[in-house]
């Protein structure tokens, strides 16, 4: 594998703070700032570590970096940022984005999206990423500098049109409706896996109230008092343990959230072949209509209805002389048409050929990233199971001392 | 002179044609007109001692000592009990359905076995519906009034959705007819009811029931404990605390009841996101290449899931939440029981400062407090003795519900 940043840096997100600040607009707002710590990977040392480099970016800053990066690379299927609203949230989870859990869970994301970032073959290369990295003044200006916020427009304004493609490659086509498939039914799983969460959290919680009833039972036996006693306290366990059970599996459902993320990245290099191929076929078409017009100029017939044809029936012939002009104009469009349709042959091909081998790259990643996504999460219930066990064999005991 | 309250294991008034308790002790004049059982049978039974040691002396006495020890006796005399000197065995099972042009009902079998001589023959099979075991209930009351009698289930099925007929209902009202006439069979005094044979043995129990409402009449005066208009003066420490105790139980038990529900009914819901939960799995399965199985693998687990916990709010249904109605209802039979009791000793209150009043001694009065006083002494002994018993059983019971509610808990995250 390539040399990339992440083997030769360490990079972590280490902190957020929350800020005050004037934004864009000048109005006072609150955000939150993360720390991003990067230290360089001595391959000799033994003890003796580089020193940290660190600065502040918030939010906004990493959507600019990866606007840029998507731009830029359109052929790459960019990692996603962790998502900008808390969604998919169960009731005990807040959507507010001051939630100190929300941010926990943004800052382990952000740190995620460098880690692909800078362990992406391609990707890590780049100089504004570099910098994004190490230098935090004059960062924005040297983005904005590249002049890719023109690219941006027009790209989002493409990749939302509607648009008939004649010849597609088939494995294009394919990928994207793979990529529709994949994010609806990740969104559908997110949004159930929500409220199976919400259930198992009312059950374990109602099993507190036995805690509180034993408590009070066992105030008014002699016998069972204890035994009653101590099954209430374990009932009290049960209860809380499921805080830390669904907090884990957040983390599970972060995982997923990746990847719905990343089928929209995919998708988007999916639309961009899309957008190449349509491009070329009008070129393509654009040429033939030309030269079908030299062609009648040069002969004189009219195979093809057209106004200036009818006018000229009309109104008369032109000029040989007008017609000649006309020709060398055609002629010269056709040559420049036909170099242009080489060109564009050449970077649709590129194209392909480059977004394929990352798109092989990706799934790769995917499955791996999922296999062991979906392995932690059996044995996230596994562990679960263990623990309820545990605590109904510890109450099964206090019961028959009872 | 009014004659001591004799040692009576808790047998109730001499006025009772009752059969009176056959292990009295060797002094006993109480062995009434009715069968009396053969010695041979008086030994094995030494719970015996236990009962006549607690109603010695006055009702006050607090014989804990005593009833403590003789507790434990019972206790480990509990599993000699089961294994060999039992000698009354009965069951239910076996529900059928009856359909008639009148109605349709739901009749069970009920089996005995047994060496006592008084019944004829070691073995009787009879059938019995809702409605007879309601009679023996009632029979028992009036018949043992100073006894706790166990509840019944409830004779109306209070949510009307609930099926009559339903193999659960049936099933779950079999298992607490069957525990009825089992806690019956236990009692050393309610066992030997004259009631309770006839209804085990009896082949037309319709026509024995007719009967008695006839001798209902003639034993009207000595039944009646409800005389009401009689003003408590003090009641005895322990029997309060047996009432507050009461109370604060039922109330508790009521509580869990509710907690119960909630928890099923939350598994429930549970339940119903999961089964949508599972399939997505699946779903996705389809659109990968690689991934296909191993997504496949967790739909699977998720179905065996719900199944599991589909066992386990059934087990709590069908097991759990019955005990625990039952013994709210048990509760409440034993409230009733103590407020006869107070009136009882009411009565004798004021019959005592009736004649305290009067300067006469008219031969009547003093019999009636006599009488009176014998009731008092009786009841007290009878609930102590009963109460203990019940205590015990009651740990016991509980002890193994609460068991075996961890125990499915713990098969469910097995599973």
């Amino acid at each position: 594998m390539e040399d990339c940043l992440a083997k030769k840096m360490e990079i972590t997100v280490s902190e957020a703070e929350k800020r005050t600040g004037r934004n864009a607009m000048n109005i006072q707002e609150t955000y939150t700032a993360y720390l991003i710590e990067t230290r360089a990977v001595e391959s000799q040392s033994e003890g003796q570590c580089a020193p940290v480099e660190s600065l502040w970016r918030r939010y906004s800053e990493f959507e600019l970096l990866r606007n840029y990066l998507s731009v830029t690379y359109p052929h790459i299927v960019v990692p996603p940022l962790p998502e900008k609203r808390a969604d998919f949230v169960w009731h005990k989870l807040s959507a507010d984005n001051m939630d100190p859990d929300f941010v926990e869970r943004r800052r382990i994301g952000l740190e995620n999206f460098l880690l692909r970032v800078a362990s992406h073959p391609v990707l890590c290369q780049d100089k504004i990423f570099y910098a994004f990295l190490m230098q935090e003044a004059g960062w924005k200006e040297m983005v904005n500098e590249t002049g890719f916020q023109l690219k941006a427009d027009s790209r989002l304004k493409a990749l939302n049109a509607t648009f008939r493609v004649k010849n597609p490659d088939k494995r294009f086509t394919e990928l994207k409706h793979y990529s529709d498939e994949l994010q609806s039914v990740i969104s559908h799983l997110l949004r159930v896996r929500a409220r199976v969460a919400d259930r198992l959290y009312g059950v374990y919680k109602v099993h507190g109230n036995y805690g509180r009833v034993f408590s009070e039972w066992s105030a008014i036996e002699k016998e069972m008092g204890d035994g009653l006693q101590s099954a209430g306290h374990h009932m009290d366990v049960y209860a809380a343990s499921i805080d830390d059970i669904l907090e884990e599996e957040e983390h599970y459902a972060d995982q997923l959230k990746e990847y719905l993320f990343y089928a929209e990245a995919l998708r988007a290099v999916c639309r961009k072949h899309e957008l190449m191929q349509y491009d070329l076929e009008m070129a393509a078409q654009d040429l033939t209509s030309k030269k079908q017009q030299c062609e009648e100029l040069a002969t004189g017939t009219v195979r093809t209805f057209s106004l200036k044809g009818m006018t000229s029936k009309l109104f008369g012939q032109e000029t040989p002389e007008q017609r000649e002009a006309k020709i060398k104009v055609l002629e010269e469009q056709i040559q420049e048409g036909e170099e242009q349709l080489k060109s564009k042959n050449l970077e649709g091909r590129d194209f392909v050929k480059s977004a394929w081998a990352d798109i092989e790259r990706f799934k790769e990643q995917k499955n791996h990233d999922l296999k062991e996504a979906l392995i932690s999460y059996a044995v996230m219930q596994i562990s679960m199971c263990k623990k309820g066990i545990q605590v109904w064999t510890n109450a099964k005991e206090c019961f028959s001392k009872m | 002179a009014a004659s001591a309250p004799k040692p009576l294991p808790s047998s109730g008034p001499k006025s009772l044609r009752e059969m009176p308790h056959p292990l009295a002790t060797s002094s006993s004049e109480e062995m009434g007109p009715a069968l009396t059982p053969s010695p041979d049978l008086l030994l094995p039974r030494s719970i015996a001692d236990k009962d006549l040691s607690l109603p010695n002396g006055t009702p006050v006495d607090t014989s804990s000592p005593a009833s403590s020890s003789s507790l434990l006796n019972r206790l480990q005399l509990d599993d000699d009990l089961d294994v060999e000197t039992r000698d009354l065995f009965v069951t239910v099972d076996d529900p059928k359905k009856h359909v008639c042009t009148m109605e349709t009902y739901i009749t069970y079998r009920v089996t005995t076995k047994t060496t006592r001589a008084e019944f004829d023959l070691p073995e009787y099979s009879v059938r019995r519906r809702y409605q007879d075991f309601d009679w023996l209930r009632n029979k028992l009351e009036e018949s043992q009034p100073t006894h706790l009698i166990p509840p019944l289930p409830e004779k109306f099925v209070v949510k009307g959705v609930v099926d009559r007929f339903s193999e659960e209902f049936v099933e779950t009202r079999r298992k607490a007819l069957d525990k009825f006439l089992k806690r019956i069979t236990d009692h050393p005094v309610l066992s030997f009811n004259e009631h309770f044979s006839i209804f085990l043995t009896a082949k037309d129990l319709n026509a024995y029931k007719k009967q008695g409402m006839a001798l209902l009449s003639k034993m009207g005066e000595s039944v009646k404990y409800v005389t009401g208009g009689y003003k408590l003066r003090s009641r005895p420490l322990e029997f309060a605390a047996i009432g507050d105790y009461l109370d604060t139980f039922s109330l508790k038990l009521g509580t869990i009841d509710r907690i119960a529900q909630r928890i099923i009914k939350e598994q429930l819901e549970y339940l119903v996101e999961l089964r949508e939960y599972g399939p997505v799995y699946s779903t996705w399965g389809g659109l990968e290449v690689e991934l296909s199985e191993p997504l496949e693998g967790v739909s699977a687990c998720i179905g065996n899931c719900c199944t599991a916990l589909e066992e386990l709010s059934e087990d709590m249904t069908e097991d759990f939440l019955p005990v625990l109605r039952e013994y709210i209802l048990y509760a409440e039979s034993m409230k009733n029981v103590l407020k006869k009791r107070d009136q009882v000793q009411a009565e004798y209150e004021a019959k005592l400062e009736a004649v305290a009043l009067k300067r006469e001694d008219r031969p009547k009065v003093p019999t009636d407090v006599e009488k009176c006083q014998d009731r008092v002494e009786c009841f007290n002994a009878d609930l102590k003795a009963d109460m203990e018993r019940w205590q015990s059983n009651k740990r016991q019971d509980f002890r193994q519900l609460l068991m075996g509610m961890a125990d499915k808990n713990i098969q469910y995250y097995e599973k």
